[in-house]
């Protein structure tokens, strides 16, 4: 599970810089240790990335080792890029409504076509669960950050069950009004 | 494969008008836990009473470790309910008069086991269940918490087969709840017992190895399904 949104890697990339300039290696480094579990950033990522901060004027090259590779190049926090780093943290996330959205249109169209929506409701149900066992496998055996990281995703997860059980509970209702 | 621990098909019950199980089944094997979900009034209560001994299908059939629950005698569903099966309720199950050490060691007193060896015993599930430090106190004078950790602590004193939980976690907040469930499915684990886990929180029914879900009495199992 990658718990950094790609969006917002950038962010997360010049707030690591803000203590200290690093090297894109022990950006990566600091990067995986606090936010990559299960999934580190590939280094073409973190490649990728700082070379559109540098364009974007939020980091610049502190210093160039001679030789080979991206590696010789040391990276600093710019003013602009505290500015940005302070900006994203006071910025309330956007509220994420978007799986609801995709099962409620599948609901709507099982019911539509007359499939048995009910059965799907059901099976998005076991496939929550699943992950659910999976997160809390993993919760039991991490650590305090661990813990939390899963939490948060276990809780998103029972809210969407949730739903499921309350779609579930009003079906014959959605039926009747959808087929009007 | 060998035989489970505890299997019930066809399982019917009616309280009068109201029918509460059609046609239920479930099965479950030694250490398994296994999650009972449903909606308020689905059957779910039903259905673990049925399989705990404590309510009579009106037809079906439950076979606990080879033996037939629903043709047994009383007397026999008694002892076998004392002796290979475990309790835990959403609350009002410790005796408010006895201290928790006492009531962890009573189910062992009930089996005729001397008081020092039992309170021994009792004292160890105690520590076990992270609630040492409540040994002495009766349960009107411990938090919701620790009162569910004694109470679970007192399921598993006698070492059931099977331990049967309803809502455990029902009046917790989700930190004690969670706390609850870990040491409830990893005494479980060591042990060897086999869980039935009735609850209506989906981050509760995770600690499970796999769920069964029950609707209008009817029970729904999709892994075997599938
Ligand atoms: N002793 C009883 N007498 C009469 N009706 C009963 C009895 N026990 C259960 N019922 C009825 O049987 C049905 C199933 O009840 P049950 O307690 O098994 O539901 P449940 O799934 O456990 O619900 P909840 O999540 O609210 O605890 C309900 O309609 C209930 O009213
Ligand atoms: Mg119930």
């Amino acid at each position: 599970m990658c718990i950094v949104l790609r969006m917002s890697i950038g962010q997360t990339f010049l707030g690591l810089l803000e203590a200290t300039p690093r090297h894109g290696y022990d950006i990566k480094r600091r990067y995986d240790e606090h936010f990559g579990h299960a999934r580190p950033v590939a280094y073409g990522q973190v490649y990728a990335t700082l070379s559109r901060l540098l364009r974007g004027g939020l980091v610049e090259v502190e210093a160039v080792e001679p030789g080979e590779g991206p590696d010789r190049k040391r990276y600093a926090i710019t003013e602009a890029g505290v500015t940005d780093v302070a900006q994203w943290l006071a910025r309330p996330e956007q509220p994420e409504p978007y799986l609801q959205s995709v099962l409620y249109t599948k609901v709507v169209l099982a019911l539509l076509t007359g499939r048995q929506a009910a059965e799907l409701l059901d099976v998005q149900r076991a496939e929550h669960l699943r992950l659910m066992r999976d997160l809390t496998r993993r919760k039991r055996d991490g650590d305090l950050a661990e813990q939390l990281i899963c939490d948060h995703a276990l809780f998103h997860l029972e809210a969407d069950l949730r739903w499921l059980e309350l779609t579930t509970a009003r079906l014959d209702e959605l039926a009747a009004q959808v087929r009007r | 494969m060998s035989a489970p621990l505890l299997v019930a098909e066809g399982l019917y019950r009616r309280f009068g008008e109201t029918v509460a199980l059609v046609d239920a089944a479930l099965r479950i094997d030694e250490g398994e836990v296994v999650a009972v979900l449903g909606s308020s009034g689905s059957g779910k209560s039903t259905l673990l009473h049925c399989l705990a001994g404590i309510v009579r299908p009106d037809r079906g059939r439950i076979v606990f470790d080879g033996q037939d629950l629903v043709t047994m005698s009383d007397a026999r569903r008694s002892a076998l309910r004392r002796d290979a099966f475990g309790f835990v309720f959403q609350f009002g199950q410790l005796v408010p008069e006895l201290t928790c050490l006492e009531n962890v060691a009573l189910p062992l007193r009930l089996a005729r086991v001397p008081r020092r060896a039992a309170e021994q015993r009792a004292g160890q599930w105690l520590e076990r269940l992270e609630v040492t430090e409540v040994a002495g106190k009766r349960p009107g004078e411990v938090s919701g918490g620790q009162g569910q950790r004694v109470a679970v602590a007192r399921a598993l004193v006698t070492r059931p087969r099977v331990i049967f939980a309803d809502e455990p976690t029902g009046a917790l907040d989700s930190l004690n709840g969670e706390r609850v469930m870990r040491l409830l499915t990893e005494a479980a684990r060591d042990t060897g017992a086999a869980v039935v886990l009735v609850t209506h929180e989906a981050r509760v029914a995770a600690y499970s190895d796999r769920e069964v879900v029950v609707r209008d009495g009817r029970t729904r199992n999709l892994e075997v399904a599938a």
